[in-house]
């Protein structure tokens, strides 16, 4: 099978056999920075014409489509735009929190990349907690949003601020809960073990109506967690006019924005990984014919498409589901979500236990 | 035991619909080529399609002899919010000698008018209509101040 790890292996040896081990190592820390910053600026190009192209056609229109063929330079002539507008500081705000904060929420976004496997062999960094240490690193970017909207000094700021903190602190649990689901059945947090466990079948397939269920709660807490309509209570463009970021304007809006859209990026692709079998092509038992023709395609192209496919469902949720207000969005979450997610981790447990899965 | 089957009642009506909804953006989705109602519009200006209760601007009505039927009542005057029509009425002279009010210069200020369609509702005689041109832009404001009834126009013989 034709694989990204071979090329990695290969710059590996080689820097470590031309450089000494400290420099070799710092080369390979400047490469994998380039490379993050680069998928980063590729996603929110990718996924912002995605999202406004997938809209337009759910809602029969045409889309951008005067910028390039079909519209595709549309999205890199609005970072050009962003990039060149000048980025202003309100007076009456926190100076420091107010600058700081757009880089948390961007640096919490790009700290959850390591643990991600991109491909066969190809992961910045494969920890034995991987799982554990996105879902602790992704609530981090609460903190960045609380912060802009506490240093905004503005009260529509301040309100989708803490609505942002009620939601995303309610709904981690029973997207916690449904990524337990997978645990329980595979035995392990790290990220590579999940992926080799699912060599004769995705989770999907192999663990029955639970891990449906689990899969189904899963998007729907994600969707909430990043913060996206139907769930877009901090942002509320019709009651808040932008919420926490409202008094953001030029490359700070960008990298709120660029952050919304990598945070889709990684949970779908965690999402991906722990129900969809991450870079690993669709097996169905072992040794067949079939899987032997599915290894033909590469497996970076699968994890891509597992991914994408799992943006699209969510960008399908945005425009088709009416906005929840706060307090049945807590309600959904706390007398719905919940009690099934733990039951239905009850029943995961039980299925492990006595081995029912294939 | 009627708490359990209302809640997964709920939870049953709440995939279900959100399922109906979900099915029918697909089906928009992929029948996007086919449906979609964006018109390219400064591209096809010689074969757009617009919407037939589209309001553009309040037309009053002329046929090939140059008449019209307003009577000069002032019924969309009255019926108009914002003022943006003025009727100046004038008596003409009936065959049998009689005075009978008649128009003499319907004033419409297009740059007040929102489009509500009062005034036609309010017509009784059916004398204006809403016209779909919408390509109002002039540079002077004065120019938006229309005089509707054409020079040498004249009621019709019949309308009362």
């Amino acid at each position: 099978m034709w694989s990204l790890q071979n090329i990695t292996d290969n710059i590996h040896d080689w820097l470590y056999a031309t450089f000494n081990p400290t420099v070799a190592m710092l080369i390979e820390y400047a490469i994998i920075g380039a490379l993050a910053i680069g998928l980063f600026a590729m996603l929110g190009l990718v996924l912002i014409y995605m999202e406004r192209k997938v809209s337009a056609w759910m809602q029969l229109r045409l889309g951008p489509n005067r910028v390039g063929p079909k519209g595709i330079f549309q999205t890199t002539a609005d970072t050009l735009k962003l990039i060149v507008k000048e980025g202003m500081t309100p007076t009456g705000v926190d100076k420091l929190l107010f600058n700081l904060a757009p880089f948390i929420v961007m640096i919490v976004a790009m700290v959850v990349l390591a643990p991600l496997m991109f491909a066969k062999g190809f992961q910045i960094w494969d920890l034995n907690i991987g799982v554990f240490f996105i879902t602790a690193t992704s609530s981090l970017s609460v903190i960045g949003i609380l912060m802009a909207g506490w240093a905004s000094n503005n009260k529509y700021s301040l309100l989708g601020a803490m609505r942002s903190g009620a939601q995303i602190v309610s709904y981690e649990l029973s997207a916690g809960l449904s990524v337990l689901a997978i645990i329980v059945l595979t035995g392990s947090l790290r990220l590579s073990d999940i992926i080799n466990s699912q060599e004769n079948g995705w989770w999907i397939f192999k663990g029955h109506i639970p891990v449906w269920i689990a899969f189904v709660i899963y998007i729907i807490a994600v969707t909430a967690e990043t913060n996206r309509a139907p769930f877009d209570l901090a942002e509320a463009e019709s009651e808040l006019t932008a919420g926490f970021h409202t008094e953001y304007s030029g490359m700070k809006f960008a990298l709120f924005f660029l952050a919304e859209y990598v945070n889709i990026f990684v949970v779908c692709a965690l999402g991906a990984t722990l129900f969809l079998g991450g870079w690993m092509p669709l097996h169905f038992g072992t040794n067949t014919r079939f899987n032997e023709v599915m290894d033909y395609i590469p497996s970076s192209v699968w994890f891509f498409g597992k991914t994408f496919f799992l943006i699209f469902v969510i960008m399908w949720f945005r425009w088709t589901f009416p906005r929840l207000r706060i307090d049945q969005l807590l309600n959904l979450e706390w007398k719905y979500l919940l009690p099934i997610s733990m039951i239905n981790l009850l029943l995961v447990t039980f299925i492990a236990i006595m081995n029912w899965h294939f | 035991m009627s708490f359990i089957k209302n809640y997964l009642n709920d939870v049953w009506g709440a995939v279900k619909s959100l399922a109906t909804g979900m099915k029918l953006t697909s089906q928009y989705a992929i029948h996007h080529k086919k449906e979609k109602i964006t018109q390219l519009y400064p591209d096809n200006r010689d074969t757009l399609l617009l919407p037939e209760r589209f309001r553009g601007e309040v037309v009053l009505i002329h046929d090939e002899n140059n008449e019209h039927a307003c009577t000069g009542c002032t019924a969309c005057e009255i019926a108009c919010p914002n003022g943006s029509i003025k009727i100046i009425t004038k008596f003409d002279i009936t065959p049998e000698g009689k005075k009978k009010k008649a128009l003499d210069t319907f004033v419409y200020h297009l740059d007040m008018c929102t489009m509500c369609n009062l005034c036609i509702e309010a017509c009784p005689t059916d004398a204006i209509k809403m016209d779909q041109t919408f390509e109002h832009s002039v540079t002077d404001r004065n120019d938006l101040i229309k005089i509707l009834n054409k020079p040498g126009s004249r009621i019709r013989d019949g309308v009362e």
